[in-house]
């Protein structure tokens, strides 16, 4: 713990880069997977190759792609931290593009009718009708996200890039348990407390989701048990 | 693009020096990816029945999987290497690949189970099957798809993961990564990123040929007689795959 104590300065400015290196592409990544996900949820053809080109960067391991990706483009080294960001949107985008298009799957057509009657364009109903609608499976996204973007940017280290990934490496040369402990523990709690603060942000911008979420899984809660009984 | 060249000339030429050549190191790749995930699942598979049977436990196993999915496996290898000690490399990494695997297995056993149409298994019940041929006769075959999902979810995750090991020592097609990085041999880096890539990809292809191949024959044929029921079906999948959304790695 002596170690923890000592060197916290340390883990709080390592925080603050890994915090840079996982929000910039979380960030990037939704505002680029709206229009995406508008466009993949569309049109028929264009979703089943934006969902087959993003399942297959998905798979593409990301120390793999962390390599690929500056090799391939030549536009910096892999020590840049432009590197690790970009590898990270990519992945960002290939899971929230999907979550966009479910979440617009999921808008009752009854209610899209309904705006379209009540005089709204397509531009104003997708921003005010359809995009707020989705919303809970966006979120859900976005949560499955930000968790697996700030534990995996702690690759970046692999290639020179420094985050609290850091602490595995070095606590491993000087074989010091708690630093390592200290890295692993400092990423979750990081990963929770972003989690916290998009389920804080999702009630603010959709505080209908409180109001009828009470009633609907007191009703599937009664299917299940009725089902099972 | 000349990286590249150099990158795939350096693979064929086949010169791996002091490194394990390629055929070894993917064999080591595959063993170990192998290991993690089928002990994952003799773990995970159960579990997640009797979740998705009973409807008993799920919100433990979202919870669960949740957070296991903030814990950086990179991490959480190299802490289990220090705390188990150098000469249980292996085992350490094994334990990170299990409990890496296992989330998604678990989502893919009890989701498989949840989107089964309820009146199918009451149709069974009513028929007079006894809750052991609903298990083996209704819900194992129709989850199956659903399972092959998520052990292809999790086998993808951790073959990223046994790369990352190399750093530890352990072998595998990241050890053309690792060492390429520290002796700055750019051609065997990327030679090693392209290979691993590959891999994950021809991985990721055989398991899509296994999930279509474990559709069963009824639901199949009902798919093809109703295509009108599609949309809606597709409204319910996408529900279902939320919960068991796989992670990059």
């Amino acid at each position: 713990m002596t170690w923890v104590w000592d060197n916290l300065p340390l883990i709080g400015g390592l925080t603050l880069d890994h915090l840079r290196h996982s929000l910039i592409p979380l960030a990037i990544g939704f505002v680029i997977s709206v229009p995406l996900g508008w466009v993949a949820w569309r049109y028929r053809l264009v979703r089943s190759g934006v969902v087959t080109i993003t399942g297959l960067l998905y798979t593409i391991p990301s120390i793999a792609l962390l390599i690929l990706v500056p090799s391939a483009t030549g536009w910096y080294t892999f020590l840049d931290e432009t590197n690790l960001i970009v590898a990270l949107t990519i992945y960002a985008i290939a899971i929230l593009v999907r979550s966009v298009s479910d979440g617009l799957d999921s808008v009752d057509p009854g209610i899209r009718q309904a705006s379209t009657a009540m005089g709204y364009g397509a531009f104003r109903r997708f921003w005010a009708v359809e995009l707020p609608l989705a919303g809970p499976v966006v979120l859900a996204g976005l949560r499955v996200t930000a968790a697996s973007t700030i534990s995996l940017a702690t690759v970046g280290i692999l290639v020179g890039i420094t985050n609290l990934g850091y602490l595995f490496t070095n606590g491993l040369q000087r074989r010091i348990i708690p630093e390592v402990l200290a890295g692993v523990v400092a990423v979750v709690v990081l990963a929770l407390v972003i989690d916290l603060l998009l389920v804080l942000l999702g009630r603010l911008l959709m505080p209908w989701t409180r109001a009828t979420r009470a009633p609907s899984a007191r009703r599937s809660r009664a299917v299940v048990v009725g089902a099972g009984a | 693009m000349s990286y590249f060249a150099d990158a795939i000339a350096w693979i064929l030429a086949g010169d791996t020096g002091l490194m394990d050549p390629i055929w070894l190191a993917t064999v080591q790749q595959l063993l170990y990816t192998a290991a993690g995930v089928l002990i994952a699942a003799v773990v995970a598979v159960p579990i997640g029945w009797y979740i998705g049977h009973t409807g008993r436990g799920r919100e433990v196993a979202v919870a669960v999987s949740g957070a296991a999915r903030a814990v950086p496996s990179f991490g959480l290898l190299i802490l289990l290497t220090l705390v188990l000690g150098v000469l249980h490399k292996p085992e350490a990494a094994v334990i990170t690949f299990v409990v890496l695997a296992i989330p998604s297995i678990l989502a893919g056993a009890y989701t498989g189970f949840e989107a089964i149409d309820r009146r199918v298994i009451d149709a069974g019940r009513s028929m007079g099957m006894t809750e052991r041929q609903i298990l083996w006769r209704i819900e194992v075959p129709l989850g199956l798809p659903l399972l092959v999902g998520g052990l292809r979810a999790a086998t993808l995750q951790v073959v990223a993961t046994v790369t990352i090991s190399a750093y530890i020592g352990l072998g595998g097609l990241g050890q053309y990564i690792i060492s390429g990085l520290q002796l700055r041999q750019v051609n065997v880096i990327i030679a090693g990123a392209l290979l691993v890539a590959v891999l994950a990809l021809v991985l990721d292809g055989l398991f899509a040929v296994v999930q279509h191949a474990v559709v069963a024959r009824g639901v199949r044929a009902a798919a093809v007689a109703s295509p009108l029921s599609s949309r809606a079906s597709r409204r319910r999948r996408g529900r279902v795959e939320a919960a068991g959304v796989p992670t990059p790695s």
